[in-house]
């Protein structure tokens, strides 16, 4: 049978959360701005600027390994704090069994950050995503276009000055105003009882 | 009740109207309504979760077949559509591209909360309801309904359909 | 005669597929580039369910946006509320008692069961096993009827809270469950009879969308879907919650990693769950159901019953002498039963009133009270019978504090934390991570829903790549995905 049965054997629980904070610290000193820990959980503030170098530091290094990205996402933080965006890489090495997660700072008058798909091929999708949500372009990543919402939607929802509700009729995505509009012209030759 | 004091019908009499020019319709009705209802094959059209409700009423338990409904995959051969799920801003084109590709005489079922009114999700992307841009039917409520509700809600379309009156004719 | 190259010119062609179609597992839409009928490229688009739940999600409260989770991954509904609960309780620092669970964690399995009978059903279906549909949904009612005892819905339960789970269950349940175990390998048996060695099912399935180790790790995938390629990672065993770390199992690890590796991993795993829901029901603990915080969760219902369900017909009264008029209880009346102006002393419309306890949480002065046998007495008679809040019998006065946290909780939410959380769980499709950030109010400022069918819907262009057309469907029902939870 080509599928067996195992009993997982696994390694002992990794590295502390906290050392690993320090590690990035030392590696990268000029690009931390904090370190919060809530629930045994750290997260690590870094700036934007060598994102890539060292998240490719965080999967390479072989005492750290962190081959999983469980998550990619972004937050915001409107008039709560001073810099608008963090995109948040919430990462995970199976090998070793410790995470850790890294938020790094995108203001809102230039929401760019660098893509991360060069190291894990998965955060394509979760790229686009942010993206379509929140407007944050990546640079370098092979096809950035929205997701979620249609190709030609304006306006970037998860936004905290975005409506719940959404916009009235008129200022509506298109696309749907106009099947109403045609289904209206062509009520008159439905049949009425 | 169907309103026919508008449709121009002569009472000869009791229970028997014609229309102008002295045709006998009832009997015609009752043949090609009872031949439509017991035939109903809807297109599959589940969006979201009350598909899989759609699909267990469609399964060995609660049996649709024995109502002779099939689901047909090509618009073209349906007769009726279930909008089963919440339609979203996205799929609001397409529903209404399949809705139109149905031959006359068709009808539509809104199955579940979402297709009735939007549901709990009253956001940016949700269609408040799929009868602002269809000619809904015949009314499911749930979150999902039952198999048996859709079962009572398709024998209601039944009910509709076996009183409709001359459907079938050009004079319509 | 012209050159052959000018008459005859080979084109790729581009193919749309969906949203709707009877294959694809919901509105998937793929546009396929082909040449003849080989798969140059896939794209996914998806978007047609996006509904909005993480915006939704930021507007409501922590309870109220439980049922959210059942609507996402809607084959497997308590495996998602399980995850957003033990998230939330993460959150909120407290612990749900043992029996809660070990009851959590029966659902969960035989609700992965369900979702790997459903998944066997469709995939079963599109490669053209008919037979194996109506198979697995006989026994998958057996289960939903299961959920409808203990939950009263088949589909979107929303059984598992915050804290535990909202009710019991009987030993109706239990003896139904076990029976269900005891019949269910053999049943098991009967689909892999039918499809595990069959031929057509073996070209179907064998060699296709093969993934290795390591790329099916850097393209995100979990699950089942991650363990065919070799992969040991089952956040059961990695990162136990719940009673995962009280039974003993184990985890199927494919070779190949193509689709028939992957089918017979989920097929083991049915199995497996079958096996700790035996163990769990054996093991099964006496004790609450529901964790008892006085800050997070709601209280229980039994010690309210001295107002909600009295011996004698309460009657509610202002006492004149403590009202001052401030006007809250006539707004909260759902009634209108209060009337009283600005400033003067308000009074209760006995014939209107409903007995709701609106007022007497509102009162901030201490002013209603409750008379117990009051109803039908005169405003005189009240008025001589009506003592103090304060001088109300003991389990009175309980019952009205414990219905104030309960109003508190329902309307507003308690205040948690500020902090940042990102707790995942296995759901039968794979790793289900939920992401709050807090602000230290009663609603969440972010809630991320990490989504297994999103990475894995956005898997398929690398595993499609070279095949046919029909393959792709295999890929499709291989990768279980689901697109309520992946536009979310």
């Amino acid at each position: 049978m080509a599928v067996t049965e195992v009993r997982i054997s696994l390694h002992a629980a990794g590295i502390a959360p906290k050392e690993i904070a320090e590690k990035i610290k030392e590696k990268f000193p000029d690009q931390v701005v904090d370190v919060a820990e809530f629930r045994d959980q750290v997260s690590v503030i870094v700036k934007r600027d060598q994102i890539v170098a060292m998240l490719r530091y965080l999967h390479d290094d072989p005492l750290l390994s962190f081959d999983h990205l469980q998550d990619l996402t972004a937050v915001d933080y409107l008039n709560k704090k001073d810099v608008r965006f963090e995109v948040v890489y919430n990462l995970y090495s199976i090998r070793f069994r410790h995470n850790i997660r890294i938020r790094a700072q995108v203001p809102d008058n230039d929401p760019k950050i660098s893509s991360v798909v060069p190291i894990w091929a998965g955060a394509n999708w979760h790229e686009r995503e942010c993206f379509d949500m929140f407007g944050i372009v990546f640079s370098g990543h092979p096809d950035l276009r929205r997701i979620l919402m249609p190709e030609d939607w304006e306006g970037y929802p998860l936004r905290k000055d975005y409506p719940l509700k959404g916009f009235e009729f008129e200022k509506d995505w298109p696309g749907f105003t106009e099947v109403i509009k045609r289904s209206k012209e062509l009520r008159e030759f439905e049949w009425e009882g | 009740m169907i309103d026919t004091s508008t449709m121009g019908l002569i009472q000869v009499e009791e229970d028997v109207k014609i229309l102008p020019p002295n045709i006998i319709i009832t009997t015609f009705d009752k043949i090609i309504n009872w031949g439509r209802l017991s035939s109903l094959w809807p297109t599959t059209f589940g969006l979201a979760c009350c598909a899989i409700e759609m699909m267990a009423t469609g399964a060995s338990h609660y049996d649709f077949d024995r109502f002779g409904i099939i689901f047909r995959g090509s618009p073209r051969q349906a007769d009726c559509v279930i909008v089963a799920g919440t339609v979203t801003k996205k799929m609001a084109p397409v529903v209404r591209r399949v809705y139109d590709q149905i031959p006359e005489p068709r009808y539509v079922v809104a199955m579940g909360s979402c297709a009735c009114t939007g549901g709990m999700f009253k956001t940016y992307s949700t269609v408040q309801g799929c009868d602002s841009f269809l000619p809904v039917d015949v009314y499911i409520p749930g979150c999902p309904p039952r198999p048996e509700t859709l079962l009572e809600g398709m024998m209601m379309l039944q009910e509709k359909i076996r009183n409709e009156q001359a459907r079938w004719s050009p004079w319509r | 005669m012209e050159p052959a190259e000018k008459i005859f010119e080979t084109r790729e062609l581009n193919v749309n597929m969906g949203p709707q179609h009877p294959a694809t597992h919901g509105v998937l839409r793929l546009v396929l580039d082909i040449d003849g009928e080989t798969i140059v490229n896939v794209t996914p688009h998806v978007g047609y369910l996006h509904r909005g739940i993480e915006k939704l999600g930021e507007s409501l409260s922590y309870f109220q946006g439980l049922p959210l989770t059942d609507r996402m991954d809607y084959v497997s509904a308590m495996s998602n509320n399980i995850g957003y609960c033990v998230a939330v309780e993460k959150l909120y620092g407290i612990e749900a008692p043992e029996r809660a669970k070990f009851i959590r964690t029966i659902v969960g399995e035989v609700s992965r069961i369900s979702n790997h009978l459903l998944w066997l059903a469709t995939h079963a279906l599109d490669i053209g096993a008919m037979t194996v549909f109506l198979y697995c949904f006989r026994e998958r009612e057996w289960l939903l009827d299961l959920f409808e005892m203990i939950s009263g819905a088949r589909l979107t339960v929303t059984y598992p809270r915050i804290g535990g789970v909202r009710n019991d269950v009987s030993q109706e349940f239990l003896d139904s469950l076990w029976k269900f175990t005891d019949e269910f390998p053999s049943r098991i048996l009967e689909y892999e009879t039918l499809i595990d060695q069959n031929r057509i099912w073996l070209l179907r399935t064998k060699g296709i969308g093969v993934i290795s180790a390591e790329e099916a790790v850097s393209w995100g995938m979990t699950g089942p879907t991650l363990r065919g390629s070799g992969v040991s990672y089952d956040i059961r065993k990695h990162m136990p919650y719940d009673a995962y770390d009280k039974v003993e199992f184990e985890v199927p690890i494919g070779t190949e990693g193509d689709t028939y590796d992957r089918y017979r991993c989920r097929m083991l795993e049915m199995r497996q769950s079958n096996n700790i829901i035996r163990q769990l029901i054996e093991k099964l603990p006496p004790g609450p159901v529901m964790a008892e915080d006085p800050k997070f969760t709601m209280p229980p219902k039994d010690k309210m019953y001295p107002i909600t369900h009295p011996e004698k017909d309460l009657a509610y009264f202002i006492l004149e002498k403590a009202c001052k008029g401030c006007g809250m209880c006539l707004r909260a009346c759902p009634a209108k039963a209060i009337t009283g102006e600005k400033k003067a002393p308000h009074k209760i419309n006995q014939a209107l009133c409903v007995n709701c306890a609106s007022c007497l949480v509102t009162c901030k002065f201490k002013s209603v009270t409750v008379v117990a046998g009051g109803k039908g007495l005169s405003e005189e008679k009240l008025a001589e019978l009506a003592v103090a809040p304060d001088q109300l019998p003991e389990d009175i006065k309980q019952a009205q504090q414990y219905l104030t946290r309960q109003f508190e909780f329902v309307k507003k939410g308690p205040k948690v934390p500020e902090g940042e959380i990102y707790v995942a769980t296995e759901v039968p499709k794979g790793e289900l991570g939920f992401y709050f950030v807090s602000d230290g109010s009663a609603k969440p400022s972010r809630m991320r829903v990490r989504a297994p069918s999103f990475i894995h819907a956005g898997c398929l262009p690398r595993l499609c790549e070279g095949h046919l057309i029909a393959d792709v469907i295999s890929v499709i029902g291989t990768i279980d995905i689901v697109l309520g939870e992946c536009d979310r």
